[in-house]
């Protein structure tokens, strides 16, 4: 597919040009990526336990080579050897082919990745990127809606209650979030004219997307997250409601298999964000002054890559480790009635301004300057106004007196509240007081 | 949906225009296309059928790549296969793991209009087709300028931007009708965990989450029940579905020593064997000043925490 999708490419205006790529070029870098991800998998496990073990005060893995390094590919031998267990009730050609699926859509989002310019192999000058073509961004989508059959699939075929509803709630929560994730992306296509990863990244020169177009980056890296199924959006395989999710009647390789299609779409996403919001492999601002741009040439932007790509994972394992795991109703509400209204508002006005700048003379600049100062004026006009007699409603004076039990159990007080008179004093204070009989719990607050 | 994306190809193919690549790879993909098609048509399980189709749409999106339609190639992908078959799927997954079509007619002669109706289909597609005249051919070099998407959308929002609109406005409509349609006032305010909540504690049950199995028992195991802080056995922490089985483990049994120990027999130390193992294990650290369980039934912690303390070094289970 991709040697027809770069077969099929008409000539980029300002992207990567591949004219000078010959068969084994492409094996090289094919296989590069390969490496490269398989590899980014085994210190992603372990960079994720390293890092939320500090979070936690802990040490994590470091028993296993230097600095524990070595205890994902430990971990992953151990996987290897495992029996290899075929649910007896499952379907059995979905249940194997589930897991490759999975992998084999993951694979293939990195070949339109731009890890840098164009450089000198072997006497090829060829753009460090397997391909591009014009709509390089949707095939990554593409690959993404069909990686999730995977999850959805292994979930149905095992033939297990679980997994099944693992499953189920992985088709809604892609659906949803994928909307959103489309919908911001759809801002930077504006923008940048282009939906081919590396002319996205030329349009970048002088400022990165994320500036911008900051509410479409935030939508877009918290639908990435929902995306990928992780922390606090990993309904799917939620350890405490699901067992497993669509893992639960997984084992060794196949287990393994899904385990890394999980990882190489986090790093998925996170180059996408990286390419399309954060400029790419392009150097940050101070470095890429230096000495004429000599950090954005040759073999240096791979560096910028990883490093942006990195600062994303460690995103993931942050929000993994602070946050804790949605409910699927507020998930499904945050994503629709919250995630896509917010991004189809945004794509609105991102469009009107692109649609001003380009079919009329007016001076975005200014006119942006004066709806800016057209807001403020109401805003401060807004001071002036009287506002409505809601506070007349409220003349208490002093703390009010709340029913602890009102609800059936004993609750503290809030500010602004107080309990009424313990009847236990009262008791002490005058004997057999009139009301303590008709309360017999005492409003004691727990716990306090 | 094979035949129609072979019309294409096979034009081109006459037109001598096709590459060997996109040669061959039509005749690889066109077979797989025709026996997933057929598999759609006499697969047993719906989930199967889905599949099929599946791969029959992805087939057809390397097909829409091999003659420049890289856009097109991609959105179906995109929307057919990563969206509406997924719904597709998900409405076949709730129905059931295991469904198979059901092959009752549920409309008379039902069987038959759906036959002449697809001959009508075929005959009309067969007329318009046949008589269907093509312009001479541009060149996919013209029609994808400057870019194939570029391209697209210059007809789409040029040349046919009415049509796009009132197809994009029937959509609207017909999901703002499913929307009307299926929605059904609420009669009854919300029951949310809140409520749930308050429910709970009002009718004085357990607020806190039940007891699991085995906890706190000798064995680790679902069906043996869990000891609650009196020491006796809680039945309602083995699965209600192990209970109506029958296959919960003898209650009596660890009743019986629990018994034997609130009885006091800890206290003595002489006895058989596993009632000095037993007595042992009770005697944990700092429950020497307590009383006995026996006098203070209500406050008997000591069996359960000896049960977590040291459990494993003489019993054997």
């Amino acid at each position: 597919m991709i040697a027809l999708l770069a077969a099929s490419s008409t000539t980029a205006q300002t992207g990567a040009d591949f004219s000078d790529d010959v068969f084994w070029v492409w094996l090289v870098k094919a296989v590069a990526i390969l490496v490269f991800l398989l590899v980014s998998v085994l210190i992603a496990i372990w960079f994720e336990r390293k890092v939320v073990a500090r979070m936690q005060v802990r040490p994590g893995p470091n028993v296993h080579g230097p600095f524990g390094l070595l205890q994902s590919l430990a971990d992953a031998m151990k996987l290897l050897f495992k029996e290899d267990m075929t649910v007896k009730a499952a379907d059995k050609l979905v249940y194997v082919a589930a897991p490759m699926i999975a992998v084999f859509c993951s694979l293939l989002v990195f070949a339109v990745i731009p890890f840098g310019p164009a450089v000198w192999i072997g006497g090829h000058h060829t753009p460090l990127q397997l391909t591009d073509f014009p709509v390089a961004v949707l095939y990554i989508l593409a690959c993404a809606s069909v990686g999730v059959y995977g999850i959805v699939l292994g979930g149905w075929s095992s033939n297990s209650t679980y997994p099944l509803l693992g499953s189920v709630r992985s088709t809604a929560q892609v659906i949803s979030y994928e909307l959103s994730m489309g919908l911001s992306l759809v801002t930077v296509f504006i923008l940048a004219g282009s939906m081919s990863t590396s002319e996205i990244v030329s349009s970048q020169k002088t400022l990165w997307w994320f500036i911008p177009l900051l509410p479409a980056f935030v939508i877009y890296v918290v639908s990435m997250i929902g995306e990928t199924n992780r922390l606090p959006f990993d309904l799917p395989e939620a350890e405490g409601e699901l067992v497993g999710g669509y893992t639960t009647e997984y084992s060794s390789m196949k287990f393994a298999w899904f385990f890394l299609a999980e990882y190489i779409n986090m790093l998925n996403v996170s180059a996408v964000a990286t390419t399309l919001f954060l400029g790419g492999w392009r150097a940050p601002w101070p470095i890429s002054t230096i000495n004429d741009g000599m950090f954005n040439h040759g073999w240096w932007p791979i560096l910028w890559f990883l490093a942006k790509l990195w600062f994303f994972m460690f995103v993931f394992v942050w929000v993994r480790g602070t946050l804790l795991r949605f409910r699927y109703d507020q998930f499904m509400k945050f994503g629709w009635k919250v995630l896509i209204p917010f991004a189809l508002g945004w794509l609105v006005i991102v469009a009107a301004v692109q649609g001003l700048r380009q079919f009329s003379d007016l001076n975005v600049r200014t006119t942006l300057f004066v709806l800016a100062g057209v807001v403020a004026v109401v805003a401060i006009a807004a001071f002036f106004v009287p506002e409505k007699k809601v506070a007349a409603t409220k003349p208490r004076r002093g703390p009010e007196v709340i029913d602890p039990f009102a609800a059936g159990y004993p609750v503290p007080p809030m500010p602004g509240q107080t309990l009424p008179p313990s009847p236990r004093k009262e008791r002490a204070a005058a004997a057999a007081g009139a009301t303590a009989g008709s309360d017999p719990t005492t409003p004691e607050v727990h716990g306090g | 949906m094979s035949a129609l994306a072979a019309g294409p190809v096979l034009a081109t193919l006459h037109a001598g225009q096709a590459s060997t690549g996109e040669a061959i790879l039509f005749w690889v993909l066109a077979p797989i296309m025709v026996l997933a098609a057929l598999g759609l048509l006499l697969a047993r399980k719906a989930v199967h059928a889905a599949l099929a189709v599946i791969l029959v749409m992805i087939c057809l999106a390397f097909m829409y790549v091999a003659q420049d339609a890289v856009f097109l190639g991609v959105v179906q992908v995109v929307v057919y296969t990563g969206a509406i078959m997924m719904l597709f799927l998900f409405v076949l997954m709730l129905v059931g793991v295991d469904q198979s079509d059901s092959l009752v007619e549920t409309i008379r002669g039902q069987r038959w209009i759906g036959l002449l109706a697809g001959i009508g289909l075929a005959v009309v597609l067969a007329g318009v087709v046949g008589r269907a005249t093509f312009p001479p051919a541009t060149g996919l070099d013209s029609a994808n300028d400057p870019s194939n998407p570029e391209g697209l959308a210059r007809l789409v929002f040029g040349s046919y931007v009415f049509a796009f609109e009132a197809v994009g406005a029937l959509l609207v409509t017909a999901a703002l009708g499913a929307l009307v349609l299926t929605h059904r006032r609420r009669l009854t305010p919300r029951v949310g965990q809140r409520e749930l909540a308050d429910a709970r504690v009002k009718a004085g049950a357990v607020l806190t989450p039940l007891p699991a199995p085995g906890v706190y028992a000798r064995h680790n195991a679902m069906d043996v029940p869990a000891l609650g802080p009196d020491g006796r056995p809680l039945e309602h922490s083995v699965p209600r579905v192990l209970r109506v089985r029958g296959q919960q483990a003898d209650e009596r049994e660890y009743a019986a020593r629990i018994e034997r120990v609130l009885a006091g027999e800890w206290a003595g130390g002489e006895g058989s064997t596993a009632l000095a193992t037993t007595t042992e294990a009770v005697e944990t650290p700092g429950s020497d000043e307590n009383p006995p369980p026996h006098a203070r039934p209500d406050v008997g912690a000591p069996v359960p925490g000896a049960a977590t303390d040291k459990p494993a070094q003489e019993e054997q289970g």
